[in-house]
């Protein structure tokens, strides 16, 4: 794909609706009661190797935002920011991933893997509950308890939807090569 | 004579990420108020050209260039995109992708608050370019509330309110009904003749086009400029067809019937057609000519579909009353406007909604306690874009999904869809990644992928939209076969030529009702249906009119019949 | 599906504020009632935010479906707190005053206070957000962002996301519709794995088209000069008028008195017990 300025915009753009579409639409009913599995990380982690940190930080950002406003209840500035932190964590971690190049092998699999549960742990058990602490004083155990659960859960959902998503892109560019018809 | 406001000289052009140059040796100039049409088949640099013209090539897609372009009279290399687009404006083809706005208003706003144009001037703008496209009644409406037509029409106030002297238009007909299409371009020459710009439209769809005056018609394949001639000068040429473009209907009922095209006959249009006495003859000749030939065996009903209704939640009723008959063996097509039902109509077959009230029947067995899974396996159903079904990386793993999900074990699975990539024609292909097939072949993929489930119908939705002739005719040969092997067909469509070249019935909805059950050449010469569903005629009818042959139906069957003897179709 | 977020369009004096104005006061708002926690400023909040709904014509069942979701959210919130730390309003204010029972979830007056300060917090911030939701355009919203200094390009991400929601939740259902007669299914029967795995064979097409979405309007937004210019103006943007002065002013007056009033109490609690 093209790398201009606008094309990062556009980027930020779609990639908050989709986050925002798998966030309210795409709810898979998960083993906990009350919990839905987030499908919309695998997404973010995804868009954030391919259009970089600041991208993955704005579509974090915004489309949790955006969900947040369109349930009411409440938008959850903590748990916002930390989306936009996992976002800017994995764009900034993924650099080398050249899913554009067409390369998505062993390596830059356990690469990505490896990038996400460490930003999901840093966002959930960390960013979230530190600021739910300055904001809402909620105890300290409830908010890890709550940001494990979070961390564990979304670390799976994109482990499987994230490195899907990134394979079947790498596997969609045009690679030059070594295809013959078969008789 | 005027200086040209787009001029190409030796111009070749070659992408960064391909080998070969995509354009060669292109000379071409257009002069300001000048009327052009672009034709070629699928990958003949068409669209390479069209983004060399309005500064895409090479700001967002870069590559080497050689030769000389010049755009308004300044050497294209040394302009922004920025400074091309005060200059070009440009309506896509997807409306979806050029519709930024969140309304009306705002989307035709865009390029004058990107010009940082103030109050009030903004709004007064505006308010003049919505007028002058007939969309002054819509400016708070969102895109979703919006038919196709009139999203391509904000689109081109979009690009006028930035006076532009030359208006490019990519496929304008690509995603519209008949009429509306037929409308389009009656506004394109409206708005041309208003402004004085120069204006180029790429389409393969030559006759829809040519409904109205065209100054020129730019033949391409194969990256290099092949004809570059006034309509009627290439219209009576064999170049058209030996390049992969379908040429208007009525020409090739003439030369079916042996009359020679000449230049001076001014082919370009039905209403400006010259023939003498002596072709109006030859025409009714070849009619009479035709024996009929009227194949009535006894039909077994697959389908039957009693007193349909169906309303989305919000009370809009979609469709009422439907009652049809798909036979076994069939090919049907189902036309109407855009959002008459066709959709909806497909969508309560195959389960993915559910009818208020009404009966299916499927081979006489009722579909109503039958899930989404169940229907697939008996009705296929294929969406519009390939993209949009396709999630393997593997061909032969996305044409085995239907299978493993139904947990068919896995030497059945590989010898049925061994099976089906032969017939489907992709058998060459089977160990290439999806990624490396053309848009065509792509489509036959999710064909195939529904025909490995072996089912007794299937439905496409535009099974031939994106593809240029020679695809088209590739996939619907194909579907064909299939129909002749014993699936039975039904296809959604807006091309009339598609449904009646191959279509055995026509239904036709409008408003959410069937207001016609009948064979095609005898929906597509009434006028009145016509109106009314948002056809559009075919040309062969006003010129059976023209030559005296009452029976225009007869006459449309008479040249299908003779098509598919000469082509061996 | 236009109105997802619930805009809902009435004249009212709420509605005539600029969009700018009412995010600048969702802000300031938004700060001060997370800053402080004083009983009576979490008193005071909600009841001002009661007044403004009924200046704004929004009615009760207008929002119900929303309102919903916050009951249920603040319930399961509170509960959760309390099953695992009950002792946590002893800790807050330093006393505890056992009300009921003994043992570790014997209640004290301290955690129900607790509990009580919690929800008013919710109450100070939820109904505020529901109010800026209902009573703010959409298509105002890129445009105001704009006027309070986040970059133009960075607002218009925002216009972007809010005009393609639609577009591509329509793309989903269709998709996924596609997809279930294919026989992918999400039920509950399968597995964890496999239902992502499931969900991934639907969202693979989606996001690739999406890809494919983003090259089409990057190049129809440069076509049309998005970028040319340092600022740019907006069909959407409007002047502020003095109730929009005011709106700002007493917003930043909340703060200053959240503020004052950690100033006053020597911490963020107003505590009654001492």
């Amino acid at each position: 794909m093209k790398k201009s300025p606008v094309t990062t915009i556009v980027a930020i753009g779609i990639g908050a609706a989709l986050f925002f579409v798998l966030g309210r639409f795409v709810s898979i009913p998960s083993p906990v009661p009350n919990t839905n599995i987030s499908t919309q990380y695998g997404l973010l982690a995804f868009m954030a190797v391919l259009f970089g940190p600041l991208a993955g930080a704005l579509i974090g950002f915004i489309g949790h935002a955006l969900i947040d406003f369109s349930f009411g209840w409440g938008v959850w500035w903590s748990w916002v920011i930390a989306s936009g932190v996992f976002g800017l964590l994995v764009g900034l971690a993924s650099k080398k991933i050249r899913l554009d190049e067409g390369v998505c092998g062993k390596k830059e699999i356990l690469g990505f893997n490896v990038t996400q549960i460490i930003a999901h742990i840093i966002c959930w058990g960390l960013v979230a509950p530190v600021l739910d602490i300055v904001i809402y004083a909620e105890p300290l155990e409830k908010l890890f308890a709550q940001g494990l659960f979070s961390a564990i859960s979304n670390s799976v959902t994109t482990a499987i939807v994230g490195t899907l998503f990134c394979i079947a892109y790498a596997a969609a560019k045009p690679k030059k090569g070594s295809l013959k018809e078969e008789e | 004579m005027e200086n040209p406001i787009i001029s190409f000289e030796k111009f070749s052009f070659k992408y960064n990420a391909q080998a070969k140059p995509t354009l060669y040796d292109i000379d071409l100039s257009i002069r300001p108020g000048e009327k052009i049409l672009i034709a070629g088949p699928s990958g003949c640099g068409k669209s390479t050209l069209a983004h060399c013209i309005n500064g895409l090539v090479p700001h967002s897609f870069a590559g080497e260039s050689s030769g000389r372009l010049s755009i308004d009279g300044k050497d294209s290399a040394k302009l922004s995109i920025f400074d091309v687009s005060q200059v070009v404006g440009t309506v896509l083809q997807d409306s979806d992708g050029q519709f930024i706005g969140l309304t009306v208003a705002e989307d035709i706003a865009f390029a004058l608050e990107n010009a940082c144009i103030g109050e009030p001037e903004l709004h007064e703008l505006v308010l003049k370019a919505a007028q002058s496209v007939n969309v002054a009644g819509h400016l708070a409406h969102a895109p979703t509330e919006l038919s196709g037509g009139q999203k391509q029409r904000v689109s081109m106030a979009g690009v006028m309110v930035d006076d532009v002297k030359v208006l490019l238009f990519d496929e304008p007909l690509a995603n519209l009904d008949p009429a509306t299409g037929k409308q389009a371009i009656e506004l394109i020459d409206l708005i041309q003749k208003r402004t004085g710009a120069a204006v180029i439209i790429i389409e393969h769809r030559l006759e829809d086009v040519l409904h109205r005056h065209v100054d020129r018609i730019v033949l391409m394949q194969n990256g290099r400029i092949i004809a570059d001639e006034a309509p009627d000068r290439l219209l009576s040429s064999r170049l058209l067809k030996e390049n992969g473009i379908r040429e208007p209907l009525y020409l090739t009922a003439l030369r079916y019937a042996g009359v020679e095209i000449k230049e001076d006959m001014q082919p370009r249009s039905m209403g400006s057609i010259r023939l003498s006495e002596e072709d109006v003859e030859k025409v009714r000749a070849w009619y009479s000519f035709g024996a009929k030939t009227e194949e009535k065996g006894e039909k077994e009903p697959l389908l039957e579909i009693e007193d349909l209704s169906f309303a989305y939640s919000r009370g809009h009723q979609a469709l009422s009353d439907i009652s049809l008959r798909i036979d076994k063996g069939e090919i049907v097509a189902i036309v109407g406007n855009n959002g008459a039902g066709k959709s909806t109509l497909s969508k309560l077959i195959c389960g993915f909604e559910t009818a208020q009230s009404g009966k299916m029947l499927l081979e006489g067995e009722d579909m109503a306690g039958l899930s989404i899974k169940e229907r697939a396996d008996r009705i296929g159903y294929v969406m519009q874009n390939p993209n949009q079904m396709i999630s393997k990386v593997l061909i032969r793993d996305e044409v085995a999904l239907g299978l493993r999900t139904r947990g068919v074990d896995e030497q059945e699975i590989q010898s049925r869809v061994d099976e089906t990539l032969k017939i489907c024609g992709l058998w060459p292909f089977r160990s290439w990644p999806v990624s490396a097939l053309s848009y065509g072949q792509k489509k036959r993929v999710t064909i195939a992928s529904i025909l490995v489930l072996r089912p007794k119908m299937i439905i496409l939705d535009e099974p031939t939209a994106g593809l240029d002739y020679r695809n088209y005719t590739e996939i619907m040969e194909f579907l064909s076969l299939l129909n002749k092997q014993g699936v039975t067909v039904v296809m959604i469509t807006h091309d009339m030529h598609l449904m009646l070249e191959y279509a055995h019935r026509a239904l036709v909805i409008n408003d959410g009702r069937l207001i016609a059950d009948s064979s095609c050449s005898r929906v597509l010469t009434d006028a009145q249906l016509i109106e009314k569903a948002s056809l559009k005629e075919t040309s062969l009818y006003p010129l059976a009119l023209r030559c005296g042959i009452e029976d225009a139906s007869a006459f449309v069957e008479r040249f299908i019949d003779y098509e598919r003897e000469v082509e061996g179709k | 599906m236009r109105n997802i977020f619930n805009f809902i369009d009435r004249p009212s004096p709420i509605h005539e504020l600029t969009g700018a104005t009412k995010l600048i006061c969702l802000v300031l708002w938004s700060l001060a009632a997370m800053t402080s926690y004083d009983t009576r400023f979490l008193i005071f909040l909600p009841l001002v935010s009661f007044v403004l709904f009924r200046a704004s014509r929004i009615k009760i069942s207008d929002v119900s479906f929303m309102l919903g979701f916050t009951a249920v959210f603040m319930v399961l919130n509170n509960v959760l707190v309390f099953a695992i730390s009950p002792d946590h309003g002893a800790g807050v204010y330093g006393t505890e005053h056992i009300l009921l029972g003994r043992g570790r979830y014997a209640l004290t007056a301290e955690q129900l206070f607790y509990h009580a300060n919690l929800i008013l917090k919710y109450l100070s911030t939820i109904p505020i957000v529901l109010l800026f939701v209902c009573t703010t355009n959409p298509s105002e919203f890129a445009a105001s962002l704009n006027r309070i200094g986040v970059k133009y390009s960075i607002a218009y991400s925002v216009a972007l996301a809010l005009r393609y929601i639609p577009d591509i939740q329509r793309e989903y259902h269709e998709i996924s519709q596609a997809q279930q007669a294919r026989g992918i299914e999400m039920s509950k029967k399968e597995s964890l794995v496999k239902r992502l795995k499931s969900a991934s064979a639907i969202l693979i097409p989606l996001i690739l088209s999406s890809m494919d979405r983003i090259e089409t309007i990057s190049n129809a937004m440069e076509l049309r000069g998005f970028g040319k210019n340092k600022k740019r103006t907006w069909y959407m943007g409007r002047k502020f008028s003095k109730a929009d002065i005011g709106a700002i002013v007493f917003c930043a007056l909340l703060c200053v008195a959240a503020l004052l009033l950690n100033y006053i109490n020597g911490g963020r609690f107003y505590n009654p017990f001492i």
